[in-house]
């Protein structure tokens, strides 16, 4: 159901504000009344954690006195915000499959002010789920003041938005969940194994190390891994500084948010 | 006031003339009827109409707004209840209709109170905090026309809003839905395909194809085929024949076995008929022509003889111009 127009907000910011809110709202009600949904998306970080983590580091030795298990600890709170972000503007396809859709475009709303409701709801619902990860810290023998904790927090925010923009993104080019598999095996696993979750991107070969470092979330796990190990200079330390690592994911915010929206717009 | 006016719409997707040079005119606190068989592409017209689609020409305005160019403002104007449910299953009843009064900003001291009447204006007060995935049809369909209702649109839009519930469910909406334009101020344009639907409608207009054939209100569109039937069995069918074109002076003949008698006011002719030849009928029938009739003379066909396929056709080819065109 489309239209050439583009809808240009009407300049009246209150009204899509509140557009803005009750899209988040809606995501959040529901996430939070699915209570498998919430276990599931927390039990496979705590499993890779734990038995990944667990497992590897008996095959991997420890670098600069930080363990395998620690070194994925920054690479799983992305896997988090990966997965759920993902997950959460996927809800796109499932809104268009049961018709709610139609019920968001009719509305005197921008097409605008929807794709920034749903990248808002993944970024809501992705650092929710981010904090309870993080509070396994203890557990992996890491020590993490309140700054830490804060810093981490907040490039999650901004690390889902970019992601959930990404995948409002690719939602807008799919009406059913048959897709949603092809999203899952092609995109989303490729961008997770070559973040430096797993492994350091600098120990890649020529070619991945390439798409790793065009890749948003090796820098959205590579900020963690500076504020959690900042003295750790060896192969288990963070491959870019800081500061590339947060300019790079506010800049794909704002980029992924734009075209995100400017394709709902035309095709939604 | 015409609060709808459609003038020479035009909608093509490729080679395919979907709409084809549509004009017509609701008045407002009116029932406007469209009417067609499945394929017609009510939907399409419905969708430009609601801004969801852009014409290819032609011009459509509601409450005076352009529908190509003013479409938030259009869409403030209107409400929708689309042919499939666009509700939000895993939401209670109350929060879809909480969601659509944010949706379009009612005031914040309004919002409750609105939801409240709402849910009692199609006796789902009691359910509001039930999910709706636990609603029948018919409950669906009566809270999204309530929905529909929440920012007191001008115009509300039922795109078949009967299609698939049971007969009680359908006269249950039917009653509720004739009453609105008097209690809400509202005009209702609705599209369907069940004639006797249509015949509470103040104006009608019947599409096929994507044209327009005729439109009117039903008792003008009934004229159209000349008024009642009168079928006979008698005796001796073609000695009756003879008779009643000699005695009364109307066309009479026989089929089936039946002699059928075409007449403007059948009533008054029956006791003449009994009176004439009374002695060799052996039963009198009379029918009154219906919107089914008048779509049978104007396009040749049953209206309800068209199958899902004709529909189906046309969806799927909109889906894969869509597909080639990044859905121009």
């Amino acid at each position: 159901m489309i239209s050439n127009q583009l809808c240009v907000p009407t300049g009246d910011g209150m009204i899509e504000a509140r557009a803005v809110y009750v899209i988040v709202a809606r995501e959040y009600k529901k996430f939070i009344r699915e209570k498998t949904r919430l276990v599931s998306a927390i039990a496979r970080p705590v499993l890779w954690l734990f038995l990944v983590g667990g497992g590897m580091s008996k095959l991997v030795p420890a670098g600069g006195g930080v363990s395998y298990t620690q070194f994925i600890f920054p690479g799983i709170i992305g896997m988090t915000v990966l997965f759920s972000s993902i997950f959460s503007s996927i809800s796109i396809i499932w809104d268009k499959e049961f018709g709610f859709m139609k019920e968001i475009l009719v509305a005197p709303v921008s097409r605008f002010s929807v794709v920034v409701g749903k990248a808002m709801s993944g970024m809501l619902l992705s650092t929710t789920q981010a904090v309870i990860i993080l509070t396994l810290y203890p557990f992996i023998g890491l020590e993490l003041g309140l700054l830490q904790i804060a810093g981490i927090l907040l490039v999650c925010a901004v690390l889902s938005f970019s992601i959930a923009s990404f995948g409002i993104l690719l939602a807008s080019f799919y009406d059913s969940y048959e897709s949603f598999s092809v999203i899952m095996n092609f995109i989303v696993m490729p961008m997770f194994f070559l973040s430096g979750a797993m492994y350091p991107v600098k120990l890649l070969p020529t070619v991945l190390r390439i798409v790793a470092k065009c890749n948003p979330l090796t820098y959205g796990i590579d900020a963690p891994k500076n504020i959690i190990f900042p003295l750790e200079t060896g192969r288990m330390g963070a491959d870019f500084p800081l500061f590339v690592d947060v300019a790079v994911i506010l800049v794909s915010s704002v980029v992924f948010v734009l075209i995100a929206g400017k394709t709902f717009e035309r095709k939604a | 006031m015409q609060i709808i006016r459609v003038e020479n719409l035009t909608r093509r997707f490729g080679n395919l003339l979907a709409v084809d040079n549509v004009s017509f005119e609701v008045e407002e606190g009116t029932i406007f009827g469209f009417l067609g068989p499945n394929g017609a592409r009510k939907t399409t017209t419905i969708n430009i109409l609601c801004t969801l689609l852009s014409p290819t020409s032609g011009n459509a305005f509601i409450d005076g707004h352009d529908c190509n160019l003013e479409s938030s403002e259009v869409r403030k104007a209107i409400g929708i209840v689309f042919q499939d449910s666009s509700l939000d299953k895993d939401l209670t009843a109350r929060e879809n209709l909480l969601f659509h009064a944010y949706l379009y900003n009612v005031a914040r001291s309004e919002r409750k109170q609105r939801v409240e009447d709402a849910l009692r204006l199609v006796d789902l007060s009691e359910r509001g905090d039930d999910l709706v995935k636990k609603f029948s049809g018919g409950m669906k369909r009566r809270l999204e026309v309530a929905r529909g209702l929440i920012h007191r649109p001008k115009v509300l839009f039922l795109d078949e809003p009967t299609l698939g519930l049971d007969p009680q469910s359908r006269s249950n909406l039917w009653e509720f839905i004739t009453a609105l334009p008097k209690e809400h101020n509202v005009t209702i344009f609705m599209t369907t395909h069940y004639m006797e639907e249509a015949e509470v409608c103040d104006k009608i207009a019947i599409i096929d194809r994507g044209r327009i054939i005729t439109s009117g209100t039903p008792a003008e569109l009934k004229k159209l085929i000349g008024g009642d039937v009168i079928y006979l069995k008698t005796s001796d069918n073609k000695k009756a024949i003879q008779d009643i074109k000699k005695l009364l002076g109307v066309e009479a003949s026989e089929r089936d076995g039946e002699i059928f008698i075409s007449a403007l006011k059948g009533e008054v002719y029956i006791p003449k008929i009994i009176r004439e030849i009374g002695e060799s009928v052996l039963s009198v029938r009379m029918q009154r022509p219906t919107l089914n009739d008048v779509f049978l003379k104007l396009t040749g066909k049953e209206i309800r003889a068209e199958t899902a396929a004709a529909g189906d056709d046309i969806k799927s080819a909109v889906r894969s111009y869509r597909r080639r065109h990044d859905r121009g």
